[in-house]
């Protein structure tokens, strides 16, 4: 097992290398100057461009720029932001915990929700159940969050008016926030309210971000139950005379899942690029409206720093995956 | 009163192209301790009304019977429960493929000591201990090790072995094999028949073994009934079927066994069993049949006397020996 | 391989494709048990409907709308749709905030989500099968660093690359569609390859190898056309893919820019207006979840009638 972990990291360390490649690539080697393209529509004094170009070390050559970049990151220097100053990785890290609420709600819907509804879809196959499960799976997957968001918002911000329109808390409440949670925060806090208003900012964005890996997740369950149903293995458990529910939930379920938690780990791509839309929609202060900030403000070190953190985080996500799909699948475990 | 009594099985199945008939007017008799073979060949519906007496056709097939009965107990109007409380222990079966018929996922012992939990309610340790004396029963070497093993560590032969363990841990009264040995070397396959035999003698089990290969039934069955397309075709203690057939398919199945051809070739049956669409009317074998004639060809034959087989024929063989 | 192959092999694919087209007339019965399996799936075909609907709604948008897509009537601005108080028969589905009439602007918006699906398409299976080719053909030191490139492209969350490629490109809608292109490419160059890592073990290609078939001719006429199937069904959710990250491109600020009738960027524009105006936000939106799950049904049914896997049952 051992072994199979070390090997993963050993994929991993090249494509670090190779994302922080491109990431330095993107802005550095495509046409356009970064320091002109930072300063957008109202130029730049022939000073302040040297003293940029001083700053972020391009007056350099370029492989000397991107080593001293590449060894930068391993001591974990990505850079400061140029509209801030601040470190990127500092703004990164705190951020970062709220994007971590944000896809864990997200994640915690789909799995809780796409899994037994696969499961009850399959098992009932062709039944209206199944088909208007997997339809809604199928729109799910079909729809365009950052509109999806808009309405959600119109509706029960709007019409109902029981939502907040964005944000993570209300304005009401202050407190220190040890963990980055607000969920825990505010428990921690012992506000009256502050929980409550932690949840209630949550629930529209957590729903919009769990929409696609939902609909994914629902219709991979779906079709890896009804392969594994088919399996001999199945007839076997009904022979013993087990129930139909030990036979759907243990014999079958457990090698249905073994394709499905991959899945999962494939959506944490999907909620990173949803978490974009979705923290921008619900001014979420995130990691994904930081990004689009810095996009917009032309803070090219943090463009790049993110992207490389993004990836990072997404590449350890997945081998933590790997990891777990190792774990529950003997066939790789006890080779 | 027979162990087991099936009269008059019907299974069909729902398919886009209307329903299929599976099995037709299937009768068997299983008494206590006896081993029954039924041969027939791919798609003649021995392995479904196998699986109908288990309960483990899918909803898209419909079991009818006029009797269907374990003991004294009626499988039709048992609730699942308590169906379920026959099936793995009072009955059980084992299959064709070994390796996939083992789940993947759980190890050998979780599977074996599953059984004895739910039929049995052996604690903890009762089960380990119950679950090493089985494997060692079916003998297979280092039963405690074998136990934390994993389902694609074992070959085949091993897997069927563990599923021979899985089948007959609860004392079964009957002990369904469906072509137990088709799918593995025949050197295993002499060992696997032979371990089956000698469980079935032990423990006083009935078995039906399921085949379509006449040598297995010659070397172990003690009755032998033969299907075709849905139907049983003759009916024949082992001792007189292989000289009397009284079936001209019996006949054409046993000139089609190696050792007993005669000539530089293999005699075949030509043609395949009729499907869905193309059943003949009259006698169902006589588009194969080098007998047949207009009678076979338009008029359902009846089943002649027990001296004869029982035979599904207008026209038995063999019947000067019989009368 | 030396780089004139490879880009023969580039120029080849459009001849691999012409030369199975050619072929379709005697395969008619193909073609009539593809469409079999196809139909057997009612959404598939629904979708399809739908999708041809959509088409000749963009090839006909000047015929069919009432205004131009960019007019301005300052005497209507925010004018409900026709069901709602205050609506007018004027304008069916009301008018933004500018006063431009939303139904013209939706029936333009159609030709930009199909070409930006064809253009992106177009790109990345071109590119994809082209790569995908070599790595699986060549093997070796190539195939490695393809893939790993690949890799890298994918250890990325595409509509995060996207957003910053824009960004470094400048925003607009062929930088986008370029993005979007490059962070899809990945899938067929995958899929192509180990398309052709099975297929050239088989006895067919060793066949045409022994008489003399070369290398490109191997790859492109005999290879190419037996991994086609799973190449059309992620070409088809690759068209989806491809308008939603547009659409939130455009959504972004970062796509077509105003006052292209762009579903997406027409949706940026409405933003503000969720609350008051809620016409703005829903159509745009609804166009682009019809359009989508149009294609996907398409996607699934022609999975369905292509993938062999799936065709025993």
């Amino acid at each position: 097992m051992l072994r199979f972990i070390l090997s993963r990291i050993g994929v991993l360390v090249p494509t670090f290398v190779g994302v922080a490649i491109v990431a330095f690539a993107f802005i550095r080697l495509l046409p356009g100057d970064p320091i002109i393209l930072m300063s957008g529509e109202r130029g730049i004094s022939e000073e302040r461009y040297a003293q940029l170009q001083a700053m972020l070390g391009y007056d350099r050559p370029l492989p000397v720029q991107f080593w001293d970049y590449l060894t930068g990151l391993l001591q974990g220097d990505f850079g400061n932001s140029i509209v801030t100053n601040r470190p990127v990785l500092e703004e990164f890290m705190t951020l970062f915990p709220a994007t971590i609420e944000l896809s864990l709600v997200a994640i915690t819907l789909a799995v809780l929700i796409g899994i037994p509804a696969g499961i009850l879809a399959a098992i009932k196959r062709g039944s209206w159940f199944d088909q208007v499960t997997m339809g809604a799976a199928l729109t799910g997957y079909s729809m365009p969050i950052f509109w999806w968001g808009l309405l959600l918002i119109i509706f029960f911000s709007g019409y109902l008016q029981w939502t907040p329109v964005s944000g993570r808390m209300s304005l009401m409440f202050y407190f220190d926030q040890p963990t980055g949670f607000m969920l825990i925060d505010s428990l921690l806090s012992g506000q009256e309210g502050a929980f409550k208003s932690a949840v209630s900012h949550l629930i529209l964005p957590g729903v919009v971000l769990a929409t696609i890996p939902l609909a994914v997740i629902a219709r991979q369950t779906r079709s890896a139950m009804l392969e594994v149903l088919g399996e001999d293995y199945v007839r076997t458990a009904r022979a013993k005379g087990l129930s139909a529910f030990r036979v759907v939930s243990v014999h079958a379920l457990r090698n249905a899942l073994i394709p499905v938690v991959t899945t999962i780990g494939l959506q944490i791509g999907v909620l990173m690029a949803g978490a974009i839309l979705t923290e921008t929609i619900f001014s979420w202060p995130g990691i994904g409206k930081w990004m689009v900030d810095s996009v917009y403000r032309r803070d090219y070190p943090v463009v790049q720093g993110g992207l490389i953190l993004i990836a990072l985080v997404v590449m350890i996500v997945n081998l933590i995956v790997d990891v777990l799909y190792g774990l529950i699948n003997p066939r790789v475990r006890t080779r | 009163m027979p162990l087991l009594t099936i009269r008059n099985l019907t299974v069909t199945f729902d398919t886009a192209s209307g329903p299929f008939k599976a099995v037709d007017s299937f009768d068997l008799n299983v008494d206590k301790g006896e081993i029954l073979g039924i041969v027939g060949e791919s798609g003649s519906g021995k392995s479904v009304a196998m699986l109908a007496l288990m309960g483990l056709l899918p909803p898209t097939a419909t079991v009818t019977a006029d009797e269907l009965a374990f003991e004294d107990h009626d499988l039709r109007t048992m609730s699942g429960r308590e169906r379920r409380r026959l099936i793995g222990a009072e009955m059980s079966m084992i299959f064709q493929e070994p390796m996939s018929s083992l789940n993947p996922c759980f190890t050998v012992g979780f599977q074996i000591k599953e059984t004895l939990r739910i039929h049995l309610g052996l604690d903890r340790k009762a089960r380990q201990k119950r679950a090493i004396e089985l494997l060692e029963s079916v003998g297979l070497p280092e039963p405690e090790r074998r136990l934390s093993a994993f389902p694609h560590q074992l070959s085949g032969g091993m897997s069927q072995r563990v599923m021979i363990a899985m089948a007959t841990a609860c004392h079964p009264k009957l002990l369904i094999a469906d072509e137990p040995t088709t799918a593995l070397d025949v050197t295993i396959q002499a060992q696997i028949l032979d371990l089956l035999v000698d469980l079935q003698r032990d423990r006083g089990m009935a078995m039906v073994l399921i085949t379509h290969d006449m040598g297995v039934v010659a070397e172990t069955a003690h009755r032998v009934v033969v299907q075709y397309a849905g139907q049983q075709v003759e009916r024949q203690p082992v001792e007189t079927l292989f000289d009397e057939p009284h079936h001209p398919y019996t006949a054409a199945l046993l000139s089609a066994i190696p050792e007993r051809a005669t000539g530089d070739r293999l005699p075949t049956i030509p043609g395949v069993v009729p499907g869905q669409g193309d059943r003949p009317d009259g006698c169902l074998f006589n588009p194969r049949c080098s007998r047949a004639d207009d009678r076979c060809r338009t008029i359902e034959p009846p089943h002649q006397s027990d001296a004869l087989g029982q035979a599904l024929c207008h026209y038995p063989l063999n019947t000067e020996e019989a009368a | 391989m030396s780089h004139v192959e490879a880009d023969e092999a580039r120029e080849g694919i459009g001849a691999g494709i012409e030369d199975r087209k050619a072929k379709v007339s005697p395969r008619r019965q193909m073609l009539k048990e593809f469409w079999y399996y196809f139909s057997e799936n009612k959404g598939a075909v629904v979708g399809l409907y739908v999708f041809i609907a959509i088409i000749l709604i963009a090839i006909f948008a000047p015929v069919l709308a009432p205004y131009d897509a960019t007019a301005q009537n300052r005497g209507a601005l925010l004018v409900p749709p026709v069901w709602a108080d205050n609506g007018s028969w004027a304008y069916i589905l009301g008018t933004d905030a500018v006063g431009r009439d939303m139904l013209s602007r939706l029936i333009y918006g159609a030709r930009y989500s199909l070409t930006i699906g064809l253009v992106v398409v177009t790109l990345a299976v071109t590119v994809g099968i082209s790569v995908g080719l070599i790595a699986g053909y060549v093997r070796g030191w190539v195939d490695i660093v393809i893939m790993r490139l690949m890799d890298i492209i994918l250890a990325f969350p595409s509509l995060l690359l996207a957003l910053v490629l824009v960004a470094v490109l400048g925003p607009g809608l062929l930088n986008a569609m370029i993005a979007i292109a490059l962070v899809l490419q990945p899938h067929f160059v995958r899929l192509t390859r180990a398309s052709v890592m099975a297929e050239k073990q088989r006895e067919y290609v060793t066949a045409a190898r022994v008489v003399g078939a070369s290398p490109l001719r191997l790859m492109v006429v005999t290879i190419l056309p037996n991994c086609l199937g799973p190449l059309i069904v992620q070409a088809t959710l690759s068209f989806s893919s491809a308008i939603l990250d547009a659409a939130a491109l455009g959504f972004l600020g970062l796509g077509a820019q105003p006052p292209t009738p762009e579903w997406g960027t027409m949706l940026a524009d409405a933003q503000e207006f969720v609350l008051r105006a809620w016409w703005v936000v829903t159509f745009p939106g609804l166009a682009i979840l019809i359009t989508v799950l149009a294609i996907n049904l398409v996607g699934d049914g022609l999975r369905d009638a292509l993938d062999p896997k799936m065709k025993r049952s």
